[in-house]
């Protein structure tokens, strides 16, 4: 008996990975059936909405896709909506391949090498202000452009020759390919490159290392700057504030984009148009350092060329 | 359960005998199940291997052949720019940074592993090995996460107050990594030391040698194959480890001047960039043979590994 429980439970256990293996691998490949299946689903006896929906990509946007995905479920008892990170590029790979419903990135699909942007629909659902964050030991507040970067190729390696203290600069870069750091050198450093110093991936790792090393200056989204651990820069004398990037006058922001592959379905048309709703752009969206991207005064297109609405 | 009825052969046989009488049947049946989970298992594992072989070797093959990159370049350039124009792939800083940390680990964990483990065997046996064992248990159960943040928030500034600089770099790495590999260290260097025949170390205390004699010139060379083992083990891991060395290291692209000065490796420039990049981009082919190179070089440690064992039979 005891054998054969034990011999059961084995079996189980070779099954189940299998079966995971296999889940998998049918995610990936059958991805075209889930949406279609989305849309029988979605349009339920009596006009409910229910289905099943994957967010995912963007680790900057996860948050507020997560908190309004939580919001939207409790509103539609019959929808499931799953939100993962992994990154931009995941998000955009894995909606043009059909395995996510909606992909989330940080820039426009157009500037991202090998991916289609014209099968894919832009959602610019919030926008996200970017500025330098300097350690408070660095002695600045405010900093031109030239000066900034000056600071960013290496020019200038000691913040007093900037008007700071006397304290060597180090610099915390993000890797290639991040969108906080391709936003930051298109529109803070006007496309320079940045020479290398310290990489990290994560905001939070970023600010941990500004804050505590001596001189550092780093780039981070408004959101990440809370207390004084680190000194939030202003730029040519315009303060970094949600404010100033809605009337077009502080230029570090970026979009951030929920994709749909072709138009969305019903269920995705649903949850976008609810993130577009007034009650997550006024509360929601503020209140977790997000701009609003209905009250933008102007407006920018995917070459980085800015208009008034 | 199962355990307890093997191990005492009393209770076995008449376990055994019963069952024998009263269902002969099933238990023949059970004999063939028997051997298709464990079939079922063996080919698993084989498959997966292979599986991931195939699977990285055509992955990381794309680079070379779908995008034209040079094999050479690759792995000898210095320069990893692949957002400027024209993008350069040189892979050579990271391949320079893996090995350093895996090199330089080896020199901290190796008389550290080996040392305690003496102590455990050879020194105190009883209480050594009373307070060792949970020490080395808990030190493997620590999550590498943790190790970074300890090295982030406590190697980081005590290297920077010490060499000055950023703190950042390939002793942060090292030191992190070293006392992560540590326990697989001690724990392998214990069990070749105890392995070692009572006989040996009896005939030379006979002759009159000190115990530090006895260990020196008759433990470890009796050991050495197995002790070299060991230390492979612990590179190999070392080799292998991200997330901690990536909060520590610096992620810089550039060849480092010195073990102060930001460096990257192999796995952290994969663990940084892989999310960013679209499936198919020149990046993420780059990315691949990446780790292509990662476990290659595994392959190679595992080959040291046969060959060392191989040498301790003869």
């Amino acid at each position: 008996m005891k054998a054969k429980k034990m011999m059961f439970l084995v079996v189980l256990a070779v099954l189940m990975v299998f079966a995971t293996a296999c889940g998998n691998s049918g995610n990936t490949e059958g991805s075209s059936n889930s949406g279609g299946q989305e849309e029988n689903n979605a349009a339920g006896a009596d006009g409910q909405l229910s289905g099943k929906l994957i967010v995912g990509g963007s680790s900057a946007l996860q948050p507020l896709a997560a908190a309004a995905a939580k919001q939207f479920m409790q509103e539609h008892q019959g929808v499931q909506i799953q939100v993962q990170g992994g990154g931009s590029g995941t998000g955009l790979s894995e909606v043009a391949a059909g395995n996510f419903d909606i992909g989330n990135s940080d820039i426009f699909a157009e500037a991202k090498e090998g991916i289609d942007a014209g099968k894919l629909v832009d959602h610019k659902v919030a926008v996200v202000g970017i500025t330098a964050a300097v350690n408070p030991k660095a002695g600045v507040k405010n900093l031109s452009q030239e000066e900034l970067i000056k600071v960013f190729t290496g020019k200038v390696k000691n913040w007093s020759e900037v008007g700071g203290n006397d304290v060597k600069i180090t610099l915390v870069n993000r890797p290639d390919g991040s969108g906080t750091r391709a936003t930051f050198v298109k529109f803070a450093l006007n496309g320079k490159t940045p020479a290398e110093g310290i990489t990290q991936d994560s905001s939070n790792t970023v600010r941990r290392i500004v804050a505590k090393t001596p001189g550092a200056i780093g780039y981070l989204a408004f959101s990440y700057f809370n207390g004084d651990s680190v000194v939030k820069l202003s730029i040519d004398g315009v303060k970094a504030t949600a404010e100033n990037v809605q009337a077009g006058k502080f230029p570090v922001w970026a979009y951030e984009h929920m994709y749909t592959k072709g138009e969305p379905d019903k269920l995705e048309k649903a949850f976008l148009d609810y993130i577009l709703s007034e009650p997550v752009q006024g509360e929601l969206v503020p209140s977790m350092g997000y701009i609003s991207a209905t009250k933008m005064q102007v407006k920018r297109n995917a070459e980085g060329k800015m208009t008034k609405k | 359960m199962a355990k307890k009825d093997i191990w005492q052969p009393a209770g076995n046989s008449t376990l055994a005998s019963a069952r024998l009488l009263k269902k002969r049947k099933s238990n023949r049946n059970g004999e063939l199940r028997g051997k298709i989970v464990i079939f079922s298992s063996a080919i698993f594992i084989l498959a997966a291997t292979v599986a991931i072989t195939l699977f990285l070797t055509l992955k990381g093959l794309q680079a070379f052949v779908g995008d034209g990159l040079n094999v050479i370049d690759f792995i000898t350039g210095t320069e990893w720019y692949p957002k400027h124009d024209p993008a350069t792939y040189g892979a050579f800083p990271f391949i320079f940074g893996s090995f350093a940390v895996t090199f330089l680990t080896a020199i901290i964990a190796a008389p550290l592993g080996i040392g305690s483990a003496l102590f455990m065997t050879e020194i105190a046996k009883k209480w050594g090995q009373k307070i060792l064992q949970p020490v080395i248990e808990i030190l493997v159960g620590i999550p590498s996460v943790v190790y970074g943040l300890i090295g982030l928030l406590v190697i980081v500034p005590v290297i920077r107050s010490f060499f000055g600089g950023t703190g950042f770099g390939l002793l942060a790495g090292t030191i992190v990594v070293g006392v992560m590999v540590l326990p697989t260290v001690t724990s392998i260097a214990a069990d070749a030391l105890r392995s070692i025949p009572e006989g040996l170390k009896d005939a030379s205390y006979a002759l009159g040698a000190t115990r530090w004699q006895t260990i020196y010139k008759v433990v470890i060379p009796a050991a050495l194959p197995s002790l070299l083992t060991a230390v492979v083990l612990g590179m190999a891991r070392a080799f292998g480890e991200a997330l901690a060395v990536q909060m520590v290291i610096g992620n810089a692209r550039a060849l480092p001047d010195s073990l102060v000065e930001p460096a990257a490796t192999l796995t952290t420039i994969i663990t940084l960039s892989m999310g960013h990049t679209t499936y198919g981009s020149t990046l993420n082919h780059a990315l691949w043979t990446l780790g292509l190179i990662l476990l290659a070089m595994s392959y190679v440690f595992i080959l040291i590994i046969r060959f060392l064992s191989r040498r301790r039979q003869v």
